[in-house]
């Protein structure tokens, strides 16, 4: 049972990108791929910042900076330049690597036993359990934030800004300069699941950011589908349906190895999933 | 309140596909005044209205809304005046929001949109009551999506909305081009209703004549970017339907 709940964890790690990918691709309706960059750049600044000893406290807000400006610098591009969402993304995430690569001076950052996130306050004498209860906590209070931020007068132009660009802009809304704000808000949370996945694992890689817009696509995408099942109108829900959502698609892919597929099939076997939870509810609605 | 002086545009100019959609138009909309656009396509009625809304930057020319010159102003800078149904019901409300958050951002047309929670009990009251002078029992629904209404509601709704920040200007382009008869009316006689009751400056574009012929105290026609006919309150009422028709031939 215990792969359980690593998979839980790890899923909760998850669960910024899945609320970062909610907000730019389902809140603006921008297919922001920066996050595979600042997902990076989140475990990047988190090791290098443990590695020379930092204050733990001045961490998250370090990364949860640089992860904003990644996505403002996309949403700059994109807006003030005119450049295709897609692409911006692309251009910001391909230069992040370099940028990566420069913070953490090599490929790989181990970090030795520093108090982290999971075990600087130690309440529960099994580890995992420990992490887990910790990781709700934190989890908890990032969705309440975010849940309150689109609850407000801000929150419901930003919502109104993906749905009905002409009506914003009519409600004397800068669409371009939310959009910026929103994209910085959506790699913010990004990044915050690669100090949190650094600090889980134990080092920051590299290569860890590699297909990881998946990993909260896929998450949306389970939440959307549930959303639309149970007709789900209220911000609240929306948000605990992604998280349950990000959740759901560790389980099945740790179920999925348990089996006894071959690690190396990770990667098609996540799209695969994909795939099928966005073909599956089209092909039932067909027929209805 | 809004006068244009002497705005000319030009789409791609010096291109083989150069079009002048406004020639030196001069024009003065007073306070209280409800003034409509005729003329065929092409005729430059809709580039006036983006004009006057910021949409469109003129080639040449000054725009004041409420004495002020507002040339410079963007779109969005200038909503603190300005009130807008599209022709599309799309265009004028955000689908997947609910009625009441639809209608807070229009409340907030004025003001900054703050990191509070503005929604309360008074502000719900508040948006029930105005939704009540519609008689479409849409005060019950005020948490669904707005995407769950009818074109014609919406239009309706969309007019509501502008009149829920203290608003001067209301512009319509062609509101009820997509609804049917019924719908028409209803939005019609909202826009008109509200003209009055908030002494707005109402500028509707129509390719109804009927509609044209009915609302309104004063008329104009443009064709190829200029102004030809202008009719004011007194010589409106004289107008025949027919006249207008006249006008096209």
């Amino acid at each position: 049972m215990d792969f359980l709940l690593t998979a839980i964890i790890q899923g909760l790690c998850f669960s910024g990108i899945a609320l970062g990918i909610y907000i730019s691709m389902k809140i603006f309706n921008i297919p922001d791929i920066t996050t595979d960059g600042s997902y990076t750049l989140g475990g990047a600044v988190t090791a290098i910042m443990f590695t020379h000893s930092l204050p733990f406290y001045t961490i998250l807000p370090m990364v949860i900076a640089s992860g904003a400006l990644a996505g403002a610098l996309t949403g700059f591009i994109h807006t003030k330049l005119k450049v295709n969402a897609l692409l911006s993304g692309i251009l910001v995430m391909t230069s992040l690597y370099s940028v990566n690569l420069t913070v953490m001076g090599r490929s790989n950052l181990p970090l030795r036993d520093y108090t982290t996130v999971f075990t600087w306050w130690k309440l529960l004498g099994d580890v995992n359990q420990n992490s887990l209860l910790m990781l709700v906590v934190f989890v908890g209070l990032m969705t309440l934030t975010i849940g309150y931020l689109l609850k407000t007068d801000f929150g419901i132009a930003m919502r109104a800004t993906g749905n009905s660009e002409s009506m914003v802009r009519a409600m004397g809304v800068n669409t371009d300069r939310m959009k910026i704000i929103g994209l910085a808000i959506a790699n913010a949370l990004t990044a915050t699941s690669g100090y949190l996945i650094t600090q889980f694992q134990g080092f920051a890689d590299i290569n860890m950011g590699i297909g990881v817009v998946i990993i909260g696509l896929g998450s949306v995408i389970i939440g959307e589908t549930l959303i639309n099942w149970l007709g789900i109108l209220s911000v609240w829900k929306s948000l605990a349906v992604v998280l349950f959502g990000a959740v759901l698609f560790q389980l099945v892919l740790a179920l999925t190895l348990s089996l006894g597929v071959d690690a190396n099939l990770l990667k098609i076997v996540t799209a695969v999933f994909v795939l099928l939870i966005v073909g599956l509810p089209r092909l039932f609605t067909k027929e209805s | 309140m809004i006068e244009l002086i002497n705005i000319s545009k030009t789409f791609n100019r010096g291109k083989p596909n150069e079009v002048n959609a406004l020639h030196s138009i001069d024009l003065y909309v007073e306070i209280g005044e409800f003034l409509v656009i005729v003329g065929s396509n092409g005729s430059g009625k809709s580039t006036l209205l983006n004009v006057i809304s910021g949409n469109i930057k003129p080639s040449s020319g000054t725009i004041a809304l409420d004495g002020r010159d507002v040339t410079d102003r963007t779109d969005y800078q200038r909503s603190r005046y300005i009130a807008r149904v599209f022709q599309n019901p799309l265009s004028g409300t955000a689908p997947d929001l609910s009625i009441l958050d639809n209608f807070r951002l229009a409340s907030l047309r004025t003001h900054g949109k703050g990191l509070t929670i503005g929604i309360n009990e008074g502000f719900k009251y508040e948006v029930m009551e105005k939704l009540s002078l519609l008689e479409m029992g849409l005060e019950h629904k005020i948490n669904q999506p707005m995407g769950t209404l009818s074109g014609g509601q919406r239009q309706a709704v969309t007019l509501l909305m502008g009149v829920m920040a203290n608003c001067k200007i209301l512009l319509l382009d062609e509101p009820t081009a997509a609804l049917d008869p019924r719908s028409a009316d209803i939005v019609m006689k909202m826009a008109d209703k509200l003209t009055h009751d908030f002494n707005l400056t109402t500028v509707l574009i129509t390719h109804n004549l009927k509609d044209a012929h009915t609302y309104g105290n004063r008329i104009i026609q443009m064709a190829e970017g200029r102004i030809i006919n202008d009719v004011n309150e007194a010589n409106k009422a004289k107008l025949a339907p027919t006249d207008l028709f006249g006008w096209f031939v």
